[in-house]
């Protein structure tokens, strides 16, 4: 039971702060499908910050840098997304599909590569970091990590600046009329940027977790394993705001983790159920909560279009 | 003068400009791949990169070469139908980023009919591609009649079908690996015949596939270009209010086009696995990149069936050239990043032609200012 709880935790607190970057991302009228490719890039930050990190350093020390360093990544990886659908007008499913790919492929190049500089045996896509994730943990033996109370004050954080703040109301004015919000003088584009940046950071720390979610090292080579595809369904789920996010959130990290321990219990054991209908119950159900619920979808007016001043 | 205006009357051809367009989309790709060589050991860099654009001709024996282009064609066919499923539907406006999961439903019945059944191989076939008929009607039935967003529902069944293929196939796996049997040891009857392709090409796995994928393409072309519904098909996707004001069917052409675009994908995952190629590996935890691919070969191709033959093939020429690298230096992962970079380049490709054909606007004005 214990165990269940710690696994939903953790991959709640992924798919919330995934999807909360999601969120502001579409709030801001770009729709982003390269989350998955984001966590990637801010895992791989997170990664290599721990791996060349001294041992000796401090837990506060390391948190800290570990986490801004994939956000950095994160927000870095996302400018890609940025600059091609609010500057170039791009489409943004093509460039998010591409981003997603780009992703898993630059991220095993990097790591295989300096992992053939140390040793030219060694060709594998492998990080270790069993020191440093030990400072992640709250309490020694379990899988309670400071990264749980991170996502919440996130979750927090990401309500009041949506809803009690100029930003926030600018943010997602952008989204649902960009010509109202560039008539009364807001910086359309610069929203967007802001907008696609916030997810960049959400997303790359998203990535980090999910890499230290009950592992101490990670192979690139399989990317993020969809959970960028399912922070996305999340946030549809929990229809672009971040309270409904949240239980949303824990909804499909409770299935998520099912699929990780339902071994455990007896009576999920006796149905003899193949562990993959764990894996897919998220993907159902939110497909099946789509159909019955999207004709009146509470998806921001303008997401997906680019902003042109010159149109009508 | 004359011979000015020809150039000029060339370049505003939007075929010219999609080709140049896709040429600078492959050398931005390109670049981007060799400078990530040169940072990572730059003694090698550049043979590295000629390596990956040689891909079989980096071999010195005819026969070599010859075995070595049959297997990128294989490998072509596929992705030539998931790019062709990627912009069939595009051009009705649909974004088909399921045909990943179509892909994986064609996969996971061609195996299940040939392996668990032992059934011919043209019933295997026609299974592949109603089953990813399926997969794409039910997102076009979603988009049509529930507004479900057709990314998003594609997006949810890539993962389903993968997890639900995964369990289908696991009593035909292979005790011995994570793959199925090959079907050649199990019912070689479900084999795709060969024709004497085998032979030409000195690799068995080269199968009638290969003409089939340029047949379905051409028939994609005729369908889109020159028949009533193919028309009606592109009406709707240029604009559907209009489409829908002149009494075309759209919500039935929404259904319609998902589920020839599922086909398609379906059909490309059978021309792979039923010609023994490579098995499915039961506990892969990731959906397939053919699928993906598929969307990078679509729009290099410039949303164009004939396009597509050539991208496809460009695409499969640099993966399978990636294995020519010094392993000891890099990675065979450089052809993805650079298929990628290709991808996210062709992005750019409407800024492109808008910016061009500016420039010869602002061209065409000068002129006629100065005649005046």
């Amino acid at each position: 039971m214990l165990l269940l709880l710690q696994y939903t935790l953790i991959f709640t607190s992924v798919l919330m702060l995934v999807a909360l970057g999601g969120c502001f991302s579409e709030h801001s009228g770009v729709i982003n499908i390269g989350l998955e490719g984001i966590m990637v890039f801010g895992a791989l930050g997170g990664a290599l910050v721990m791996k060349y990190m001294p041992a000796d350093t401090a837990p506060f020390v390391m948190i800290c840098i570990t986490v801004l360093a994939a956000m950095l990544t994160g927000i870095l990886y996302s400018l890609l997304l940025a600059v091609a659908a609010i500057n170039f007008k791009a489409d943004q499913t093509l460039v998010g599909t591409a981003m997603n790919l780009l992703g898993t492929a630059a991220a095993t190049v990097i790591v295989k590569a300096i992992n053939t500089a140390a040793d030219s045996s060694n060709t594998s896509s492998e990080i270790m970091y069993v020191g440093p994730k030990k400072s992640f943990i709250i309490a020694e033996g379990t899988e309670f990590s400071w990264f749980m109370l991170l996502a919440l004050a996130l979750l927090i954080i990401s309500y009041i600046v949506l809803y009690k703040t100029k930003f926030g109301l600018r943010l997602m004015a952008c989204g649902e009329h960009p010509q109202a919000a560039d008539s009364v003088g807001i910086n359309v584009y610069r929203m967007r940027y802001a907008g696609v940046m916030i997810s960049g950071l959400l997303g790359g720390l998203g990535g980090l977790v999910y890499i230290t979610a009950g592992v101490s090292a990670w192979k690139f080579e399989n990317g993020v394993a969809g959970f960028g595809f399912l922070a996305l369904a999340v946030m549809i789920f929990g229809s672009w705001k971040p309270q409904r996010i949240a239980l949303a959130a824990l909804l499909f990290g409770l299935f998520r983790s099912l699929s990780n321990v339902y071994t455990g219990f007896d009576f999920l054991k006796n149905l003899n159920l193949p562990s993959t209908v764990y894996n897919m119950l998220p993907y159902i159900i939110s497909l099946v909560v789509l159909a019955f619920f999207s004709k009146n979808s509470a998806a921001p007016k303008a997401e997906g279009i680019p902003y042109d001043k010159g149109s009508r | 003068m004359q011979a000015n205006k020809s150039r000029e009357s060339l370049l505003r051809k939007p075929g010219v400009q999609t080709l140049f367009a896709s040429l600078v989309c492959i050398l931005l790709g390109l670049l981007v791949g060799y400078i990530a060589l040169l940072i990572i050991n730059p003694s090698g860099a550049t043979e590295a990169i000629l390596g990956v654009i040689k891909n079989f001709w980096a071999y010195s024996k005819p026969e070599k070469q010859l075995k070595n282009f049959g297997c990128t064609l294989v490998t072509t066919a596929p992705l030539l139908m998931c790019s062709l499923s990627v912009l069939f539907a595009y051009k009705v406006g649909l974004f088909n980023i399921g045909a990943a999961g179509q892909y994986v439903a064609g996969a996971g019945a061609s195996l299940y009919c040939a392996l668990a059944l032992h059934l011919p191989w043209y019933v295997c076939i026609l299974a592949a591609i109603l089953c990813g008929a399926v997969l794409g009607a039910i997102s076009g039935f979603l988009k049509a009649y529930r507004n479900v967003n057709e990314v998003i529902s594609c997006i949810m069944l890539n993962w389903i079908s993968l997890y639900l293929v995964n369990t289908l196939l696991a009593p035909v796996k292979n005790p011995t690996g994570k793959d199925t049997f090959t079907v050649a040891s199990q019912n070689a009857g479900a084999l795709l015949p060969t024709l004497g392709l085998d032979n030409l090409f000195n690799q068995k796995n080269v199968t009638i596939a290969i003409p089939l994928a340029i047949l379905v393409c051409v028939g994609i072309w005729v369908l889109l270009n020159k028949t009533l519904l193919g028309y009606e098909l592109r009406a709707t996707g240029l604009n559907k209010n209009a489409a829908k004001y002149c009494g075309m069917r759209d919500r039935y052409n929404i259904i319609l086009t998902m589920a020839i675009a599922g086909a398609l994908a379906g059909l490309g995952a059978a021309m792979l696995y039923l010609s023994d190629f490579e098995q499915w590996a039961v506990t892969q935890a990731s959906v397939p990149a053919m699928g993906f691919n598929g969307i990078a070969a679509a729009f290099l191709g410039g949303l164009n069936p004939i396009g597509a033959i050539f991208s496809s093939y460009f695409i499969q020429h640099i993966t399978r050239g990636g294995a020519n690298v010094n392993m000891n230096m890099y990675c065979a992962q450089i052809s993805d990043l650079i298929s990628s970079v290709i991808i996210y380049m062709c992005g750019f490709v409407l800024y492109m032609k808008l910016f061009v054909n500016k420039r010869l606007d602002a061209k065409a004005q000068h002129k006629k200012g100065g005649n005046a």
